[in-house]
């Protein structure tokens, strides 16, 4: 054969090995063009008066050798007013025996003050009560005042609400004493009753308590078809203060070693759905059935099993529709699983369609995220935590655990097959991530330009309008380290509008509520949650940039009720709030 | 019943082998996608497939004058698409690892026989080179005993039948005992040392990419050794992983495919010298 062949052969092989590295490096810069954002970001936990400090959990013995690995769960944040004095109040929650969670009542003077232990929402780690994993508000007997659930790697907790910052612990008589380890819930109607309900998701088994164990088969049996899990619950709120478990009767009790967990009408029906991150199986969502049962629904989400963490819900390309942020795992070399931005299709396709790639997709270890528009200029902002374990920074747990990640589940099912972790880090010391949207262009990550650079192992995030300034703050729980305030300083010039729901019809909190905002030829969508992200909540006003737009159409609120009520063109710049009117229009 | 059995079985061994090794890797394929969506998406067998097809079709007219049988370009695609897992739904690795693993068949040669076993040198190379882009696959089979007993037994007798048997049998003995020496060095859990070898990486590693006959050695001695040395420096990979030895970390998320790209090789260019050699005569 003519040499000139073989050496067109070998040219051609050789620039195939070049275009691979170059293709890499560029997969490697993706999504980090040069941003200038609209807004900063200034840490002021301290300066707030928040020095919030998680603490990890201790463990059973026969754990110690993969206790920074379990043991990884537990800092939450969720934002209500607790007083109702107009001031979004911060409640942390910490995860070991003798270390109190948190209540930081908002001053309203930029400072914050640890309120917990005078109201009684303090000291709820104790042995034989579990550790806290993470809290939710909700106006669960409409009294006009947010009550608070902490659910835990326990015994649940449900604190009434009294008034003048004072709690009573009301778990019994709601028949809500239950021991479960689990790491999300959310308040909804499911049945629009106009009383809230609870379900609240299970991670490790229930019967597994983890300062006495019996047995140390208590792992996952499977990285990616997991169904060993512990069972998710739904309780019916029956009013007078006491609740039902309903889970079998309503088909929603998933064993997928669910972390988070979001509630809304995604189909459009007017009854709100159910939509589980799972750590160790596909998502799930549970379509309801016109509060007569829920139904697990084929939409495009179970054939992708990944290790889902949290379950964010936003309208992210202005279409008035409400669309899912699942956070997952990356790591070079060892794993792209990328993060799922589903897209909802569900009256169109009868699905929903994967919108991630780029820094969208790869966030590294991540954990907790929120969709918020932090800019106001009417587009969402996308702010990630992450981070698992921050050890030794130089060693890595990733090789011991990829012995077993392909294994038979058998093996790993039981925790003490599990290489032991010693001081090594797994994905830690991860930066957070923020990212803009730029249209067509893509997503681009502005952290560093934004003013965010911790590498702490972040785990929640909540935004709220902290100080009353027309713009939303951001506020993180990292495990084992300090709680984060993210003052936003906005570049002048873009308009808002915010809007507090009070039902009357619906219930009190006005959970599950949708309001779209119709300005400057866009559309915009947010949904008053009642916990949504990881182990989060968002403050309950719901905030909507305008950018330049000097005025609102119109805006469409969508009680739970089934109420529809409108209003046309409302002031800018300021919050509205809104009763939902008696009688349906 | 016996006499059918055996006249089976000898129709099996005339068959030419890559037609077993064929029916082997897409029964991995149905059942890995059908019970566990193991691909990830069609677009990438598609990809994998058909750039390999195209490439072996390309350069063996190219080269040799004439269109090359394609079967294994087949198992290569195949391969790569199983075990390739990209970030953020990248397809270029499928198109570049394909056209690279089967390139590397025509230029990577040594005496007239090429030295890499194409997968293994397609994907040895997209780890190295491309970290940030491609991972290598860590899905499992699940708790299904069926499945696996599946593949193993039908893994095993087609091994036998195109007479790699003893390649894939040493180097699962030298895995098992390795790891106890493993165990007893760096402690922790033997189970954890012995549970790589129950995925499907490794099943595809052993019934396909070790035991590959264009690319192991000429004397079944000779193969013994060489799977013996896979799993010698394998255990060295793992070990230098177990002590964080950074200056090797690219090594440590595929050492099995790593230990066969650094021996095989070497093991392949000795074998074909010494068979150039008059004295020297292969049984």
């Amino acid at each position: 054969m003519p040499s000139w062949r073989r050496g067109a052969v070998a040219a051609a092989f050789l620039a195939a090995i070049l275009l691979v590295v170059a293709l890499n490096r560029r997969t490697d810069r993706a999504g980090t063009a040069a941003v200038v954002p609209g807004f900063h970001l200034t840490d002021v936990a301290a300066a707030a008066g928040v020095r919030f400090v998680h603490h990890r959990p201790t463990l059973d013995p026969k754990l110690a050798h993969i206790a920074p690995l379990i043991a990884s769960l537990g800092a939450s944040v969720s934002v209500a007013d607790v007083n109702n004095d107009g001031w979004p109040d911060l409640y942390f929650t910490n995860s070991r025996f003798g270390f109190p969670n948190a209540l930081y009542r908002n001053r309203g003077d930029g400072t914050f003050e640890d309120v917990a232990g005078a109201a009684g929402v303090a000291d709820v780690n104790r042995p034989g009560e579990g550790v806290s994993m993470g809290a939710v508000w909700g106006d669960y007997d409409n009294d006009g005042l947010e009550d608070l659930l902490i659910y835990k790697w326990g015994y649940l907790q449900l604190f009434h609400n009294l008034g003048n910052l004072h709690f009573e612990d009301v778990t019994a008589a709601a028949g809500l004493r239950r021991w479960m380890n689990s790491n999300g819930a959310v308040w909804f109607d499911y049945d629009r009753d106009g009383l809230l309900d609870l379900y609240v998701t299970g991670y490790f088994r229930s019967d597994v308590d983890f300062w006495h164990l019996q047995t140390t088969r208590i792992m996952e049996n499977s990285f990616e078809f997991a169904a060993n899990g512990g069972k998710n619950r739904l309780f019916h709120n029956l009013g007078g203060g006491r609740f039902e478990d309903v889970t079998d009767r309503m088909g929603v009790g998933s064993t997928r070693w669910t972390l988070a967990v979001a509630a809304a009408d995604f189909n459009g029906d007017g009854w709100p759905d159910l939509f589980l991150a799972n750590d160790y199986g596909p998502e799930e969502l549970y379509v309801n059935d016109h509060g007569g049962r829920f139904v697990l629904s084929r939409v495009g989400l179970e054939s992708d099993s990944k290790s889902g963490m949290s379950a964010t819900l936003g309208d992210v390309l202005n279409r008035g529709r409400l669309d899912a942020f699942v956070t997952n795992i990356s790591e070079r070399g060892y794993l792209f699983q990328g993060n799922n931005l589903r897209l909802n299709f569900l009256p169109e396709l009868g699905r929903f369609q994967q919108g991630a790639d780029g820094v969208v997709a790869d966030a590294g270890w991540a954990w907790g995220a929120q969709l918020g528009d932090l800019d106001n200029d009417g587009r969402n902002e996308l702010f990630i935590v992450n981070g698992f374990v921050s050890g030794d920074r130089d060693r890595s747990y990733w090789y011991a655990m990829s012995k077993i990640a392909g294994a038979n589940g058998n093996v790993f099912e039981d925790a003490r097959n599990w290489p032991p972790i010693g001081t090594a880090s797994l994905s830690g010391y991860e930066r957070s991530r923020v990212l803009v949207s730029r249209g067509l262009a893509g997503w681009t990550d502005v952290a560093l330009a934004a003013g965010v650079s911790d590498e702490y192992d972040g785990r929640a995030v909540a935004l709220a309008d902290l100080f009353n300034r027309g713009v939303l703050d951001v506020v993180v729980a990292n495990q084992n380290q300090p709680a984060l305030v993210y003052r936003n300083t906005v570049v002048p010039g873009n308009h808002w509008i915010a809007f507090r729901l009070v039902g009357t019809r619906s219930n009190r909190s006005a959970i599950g509520a949708e309001v779209t905002v119709e300005a400057g030829g866009m559309r915009q969508l947010r949904v008053v949650d009642g916990g949504m992200g990881f182990a989060s909540q968002n403050d309950r006003r719901l905030h909507f940039g305008l950018g330049r737009t000097g005025r609102v159409e119109r805006v469409l609120i969508r009680w739970p009720s089934g109420t529809l009520q409108t209003i046309e063109r409302p002031a800018i710049d300021q919050v509205h709030v809104v009763t939902e009117p008696q009688y349906p229009r | 019943m016996l006499k059918h059995t055996r006249r089976l079985w000898v129709r099996l061994g005339q068959l030419d082998p890559r037609y077993l090794v064929s029916f082997l890797i897409t029964l991995v394929l149905v059942l890995g996608q059908a019970r566990y969506g193991i691909l990830g998406g069609y677009d990438r067998l598609v990809i994998a497939l058909g750039v390999c097809t195209a490439t072996e079709l390309a350069l063996s007219r190219l080269v040799r004058g004439r269109f090359g049988n394609v079967q294994s370009a087949y198992i290569t695609g195949i391969s790569l698409a199983l075990l390739i897992k990209p970030r953020a739904d990248l397809l270029w690795p499928f198109a570049l690892g394909g056209f690279l693993a089967i390139a590397s068949k025509y230029v990577l040669q040594y005496r007239g026989g090429h030295l890499w076993n194409p997968s293994n040198f397609a994907i040895s190379l997209l780890v190295l080179a491309a970290p940030g882009s491609v991972a290598i696959l860590s899905h499992q089979w699940g708790n299904d005993v069926a499945v696996n007993a599946v593949i193993w037994g039908f893994g095993l007798l087609i091994v036998a039948r195109v007479g790699m048997l003893h390649v894939t049998l040493t180097y699962v003995a030298c895995f098992l005992a390795l790891a106890v020496v493993r165990h007893g060095i760096v402690g922790g859990p033997l189970l954890g040392e012995i549970a790589p070898i129950t995925g499907p990486m490794y099943q595809l590693f052993i019934f396909f990419m070790i035991t590959d006959p264009k690319t192991t050695v000429s004397t079944a001695r000779g193969r013994v050794v060489v799977a013996a040395a896979v799993a010698v420096v394998e255990a060295a990979i793992r070990l230098a992983g177990d002590h964080h030895v950074a200056a090797l970390a690219p090594l440590y998320p595929a050492p099995p495919i790593l230990a066969l790209a650094i021996v095989g090789p070497v093991a392949k260019a000795l074998d074909l010298y010494l068979a150039s050699k008059p004295a020297y005569s292969p049984v």
